[in-house]
């Protein structure tokens, strides 16, 4: 059963289309990219995988399910926008976590916390925008999750952050789960990628293999990004 | 061990590559157990499906074979360590010779060039 799976997905928003019949399928196991220019509909995506945004036509299920109870439990979901309650410490973020989800790993974020310099009895509301954006990605990661989306995990952190995160990712790797990654930074999380989606204008471009794309193109992800989206 | 990419070519030969290369090298020594997927796959910031690939096809070869439980191994066989250190260098060879000849080098100016070289290095090493 695949942990996402898209049918003829359609969204406007007023007269603009964000999604226009947008049809592809993730198996679990699978890292993959989300990746297309602004506004090519990654967020709307992830919003209506999310159950955030309804579709105006086709489907969306999340490992067999419509949005929903069910999916919300299956789903870890790193907003673009940091979303979590600031006036909150790290550590009581983490009850707060522990007290929402069952599959909530707290070793696992408290061992990330550690190794990142993070105090627990810090504030968030005292952490630099880079710190909170560390804390949330640090609780989303730490969920046993069937599906993680992640949009712009990676956008708003120093390079040696981003290595940390990226292989937070690959040690967290579950083959029972899926990870989808929207993002600019191709170049960086490229590596860490089974496959990938281009998106642009709501609709899909291409889902392949980074090496199958590597193979048969002789060039980079991220230069093929480029040479598609070509402005 | 130090892992890196060019942008050219699929990631899993270049892990094999790179593995290959760990193997002669000595920093897998032959009948040793080698770092899981996840181990590797971590350490060299890929995903750890193109690790397994890698490591599938260098057990194809026969440089790695694996035990049902304990994980996979680096051969004991040390010819095949020797042969694949060969190809590894006429690799290395065949490309030093092409830049070479685009630069516009005949084979013997190659040869003269490559044997003083050498011998300065030679003599650099021995005073250091």
């Amino acid at each position: 059963m695949p942990a996402l799976e898209c049918k003829e997905l359609c969204k406007n928003y007023g007269r603009t289309t964000a999604l226009d019949r947008l049809t592809f399928s993730i198996e679990p196991g699978r890292i993959v990219g989300l990746l297309g220019p602004n506004g090519s509909g990654k967020t709307t995506l992830i919003k209506l995988a999310n159950g955030l945004l309804t579709p105006d036509a086709g489907y969306i299920s999340v490992c067999g399910c419509a949005p929903g109870p069910q999916s919300r439990k299956d789903i870890s979901y790193l907003p673009e926008r940091t979303a979590i309650p600031i006036w909150m410490s790290a550590k009581q973020l983490l009850d707060f976590y522990g007290d929402f989800y069952e599959d909530f790993r707290r070793d696992a974020a408290e061992e990330m916390l550690a190794h990142l310099n993070i105090s627990p009895s810090q504030r968030i509301k005292q952490m630099s925008k880079g710190t909170r954006e560390k804390v949330q990605l640090i609780v989303v990661m730490s969920r046993a999750a069937k599906l993680y989306l992640l949009d712009e995990p990676i956008g708003g952190v120093d390079p040696a952050t981003r290595d940390y995160i990226l292989s937070t990712i690959i040690s967290n790797y579950n083959p029972e789960a899926a990870v989808v990654i929207s993002t600019h930074l191709i170049a960086d999380v490229e590596k860490v990628l089974d496959e990938v989606l281009f998106i642009n204008q709501g609709q899909l471009v291409l889902q392949a293999g980074v090496d199958e794309i590597r193979e048969e193109k002789g060039m980079s992800v991220d230069a093929l990004f480029r040479e598609v989206f070509k402005c | 061990m130090q892992w890196q990419f060019s942008n050219d070519a699929p990631i899993y030969t270049q892990l094999i590559q790179q593995i290959k290369v760990g193997i002669v090298a000595g920093v897998f020594p032959p009948g040793e157990r080698l770092p899981s997927v996840r181990d590797l796959a971590t350490e060299a910031g890929v995903n750890p499906n193109t690790m397994q690939r890698a490591l599938a096809e260098l057990e194809r070869d026969g440089l790695v074979y694996s035990q049902r439980t304990a994980g996979r191994f680096v051969t004991e066989d040390k010819t095949m360590i020797q042969n694949a250190k060969r190809s590894l260098a006429e690799r290395h060879i065949k490309a030093f010779l092409e830049a070479m000849f685009r630069l516009g080098f005949q084979q013997e100016e190659v040869l003269a060039l490559l044997e003083q070289e050498m011998k300065e290095e030679g003599n650099s090493n021995a005073s250091a």
